[in-house]
């Protein structure tokens, strides 16, 4: 039920996520879904992508730091209080958010929450005894 | 005005003879006390007769701080340990650090080189000594100090840090004399404005800067923004620490070597022959009168050259120019001596991280920054930031605890070092404009 995640060490200087683009472009990698988390001399870009093996070739081959992580992703309706409702099953479970994000599907009618949970297996658990859809990784690549 | 009017304008001939008979006596004692000088001597093939002249000296070995590491703590010491009164110390990684023990004639006359120093920066008892070299190991702080007392001026312990309050106490205590790095008192400069405090209000009129190198354009400027005489003075712990040499205010060009207590030789770091009178090479100091820890031969590793010209202060000993490099990689960050190799070992001891890592040194506000660049690598990639930030801060707390200096740590991706030639460029100093 768990989602690959690669991520991506940026250096914070002009031109260095259109290099990361740019190669996902060129070895014909699609973006499902990404977020990117910057200080003041790094950041981190984190993808979600139609083919996580061929991107994180392509990135290594050219000397990016890659480095690969297990998330969880929900469906929630697109209304006012969807992701409140999931957030409150969590932190009634003490369950913890790393960090989110956020997208919305084509048809417009749910949205997919992007997790990454100190306890991914239980999250699960959590989430679907709630009634919460995981998305599974395949479909989510192939969106 | 000459402190030792005997000593420090002695005829070359006269002087020359007092070194001779100084440094058989070193031999002579070395040899006998010293286990590190006897194996030596030995595996040489060398005997310490009396040398017929100082240049003989050319024959015999080195000293390096090595050795120092090697026979740590105590055992470059030629007298017993209870005879050792003080001890001072340089940082090293995982306590290998280059210990310098005194007995109670060294202090003396360290203190005495010191005022002697002082007087040649034309230090008097009516002067109020604002000390803010660092006190405790480093020997500056404590060096100073007991120099300025043996001249029988005010001194000011302040040590360093503080520095709003430091103006504050130059301005109401009237300090005439101001010691401490080149880089600090432009700092201080920095930090009397920004306090609002007018440089016209301090008494100051000669700096006595040393424990780091600096310009003649940055001499220019500290001259002109206090409106003070700034004179070089030049030491290190493993000979004594500050006053080895001290450039006098008569002529400010130079520093006099205290040739009664220091052998000073320069030679070729490469080939380490003994280059001509006046050529530029790596100094070399013989301590002559050291009990505690005599060194032959030391490599300052120190780049100047010997100015045999008389000065017009009238004192005999010889002038070493502004000290202009170093035979070695070794950095001077805010008087703190860093060498890349230990950042190196730093990094290697914290779990994951690449050798491959870079040292940009500036200079903001006339303070020396250092940035230690890591690269990442998979190993310790993580894509939350609060682990590579803990990591950074990790690095920052080591380097700060092992060689006592503050330092940025910054990640960059691999290969964002640039390498030349396939060798990484592991240094960039950007005060050496």
């Amino acid at each position: 039920m768990k989602v690959e995640q690669i991520s991506v060490f940026l250096e914070t200087r002009a031109g260095r996520l259109a290099d990361v683009t740019r190669t996902l472009g060129e070895a014909g990698v699609n973006i499902r879904a990404l977020s990117l988390a910057d200080t003041t001399d790094f950041g981190i870009l984190r993808l979600i992508v139609t083919d996580h093996e061929k991107a994180k070739q392509a990135l290594k081959e050219n000397g990016f730091t890659v480095g690969r992580t297990n998330v969880v992703a929900a469906e929630v309706e697109d209304r006012p209080g969807g992701l409140h409702a999931i957030l409150t099953m969590l932190s009634q479970s003490g369950i913890n958010v790393e960090y989110m994000y956020a997208f919305v599907q084509q048809s417009g009618k749910n949205a997919v929450l992007i997790f990454r949970f100190d306890r991914t297996d239980e999250a699960i658990e959590t989430l679907q005894k709630n009634g919460v859809r995981i998305i599974p990784g395949e479909e989510l690549y192939n969106i | 005005m000459v402190f030792d009017v005997q000593k420090e304008t002695l005829p070359r001939d006269e002087l020359e003879t007092l070194q001779l008979k100084r440094l058989n006596y070193l031999l002579h004692k070395i040899y006998h006390n010293v286990p590190f000088y006897h194996q030596k001597f030995k595996e040489l093939g060398i005997e310490p007769d009396r040398l017929q002249a100082i240049s003989d000296i050319k024959h015999l070995p080195f000293t390096e701080k090595q050795d120092l590491r090697n026979n740590y703590p105590f055992g470059m010491f030629a007298v017993p340990r209870e005879s050792v009164v003080r001890i001072h110390a340089s940082s090293g990684t995982t306590g290998k650090a280059t210990v310098v023990g005194y007995t109670q004639r060294d202090v003396e006359i360290w203190a005495g080189l010191m005022a002697r120093s002082f007087e040649a920066a034309g230090a008097t008892r009516a002067d109020i000594v604002h000390n803010a070299y660092g006190y405790g190991l480093f020997t500056g702080g404590l060096g100073a100090h007991y120099g300025a007392e043996a001249l029988g001026a005010t001194i000011l312990p302040v040590s360093g840090g503080a520095t709003k309050r430091q103006v504050m106490l130059m301005r109401d205590f009237g300090s005439t004399i101001l010691c401490c790095t080149p880089s600090y008192s432009l700092h201080l400069y920095e930090t009397a404005l920004a306090a609002g405090i007018s440089i016209s209000d301090l008494k100051l009129r000669v700096g006595i800067f040393g424990a780091e190198p600096w310009t003649e354009e940055m001499r220019q400027d500290i001259q002109n923004k206090f409106g003070i005489k700034a004179l070089d003075i030049y030491g290190l712990s493993e000979i004594m620490g500050p006053g080895v040499a001290m450039e006098c205010i008569a002529a400010q060009e130079g520093l006099h070597i205290w040739e009664d207590h220091f052998l000073p030789e320069i030679i070729d770091p490469e080939s380490e022959e003994p280059l001509a009178l006046g050529e530029k090479g790596e100094l070399v100091i013989t301590t002559l009168t050291k009990e505690a820890q005599p060194l032959l031969r030391y490599r300052t590793r120190d780049i100047t050259r010997l100015n045999p010209i008389p000065c017009r202060c009238g004192r005999t000993h010889y002038r070493i120019e502004r000290i202009t490099g170093r035979s070695d990689d070794m950095l001077i960050i805010r008087g703190v001596n860093v060498f890349p190799s230990q950042i190196e070992s730093i990094l290697l001891e914290t779990e994951g991280l690449s050798p491959h890592y870079q040292l940009v040194i500036d200079r903001e506000g006339g303070m020396d920054t250092l940035e230690v660049r890591v690269e990442v690598h998979e190993s310790m990639f993580s894509d939350e930031i609060k682990h590579l930030q803990r990591l950074e801060k990790k690095i920052q707390n080591h380097i700060k605890e092992f060689l006592g200096v503050t330092a940025k740590v910054t990640m960059v991706e691999p290969m964002g070092i640039a390498r030349s030639e396939g060798k990484a460029q592991r240094i960039i100093d950007h005060r050496k404009q």
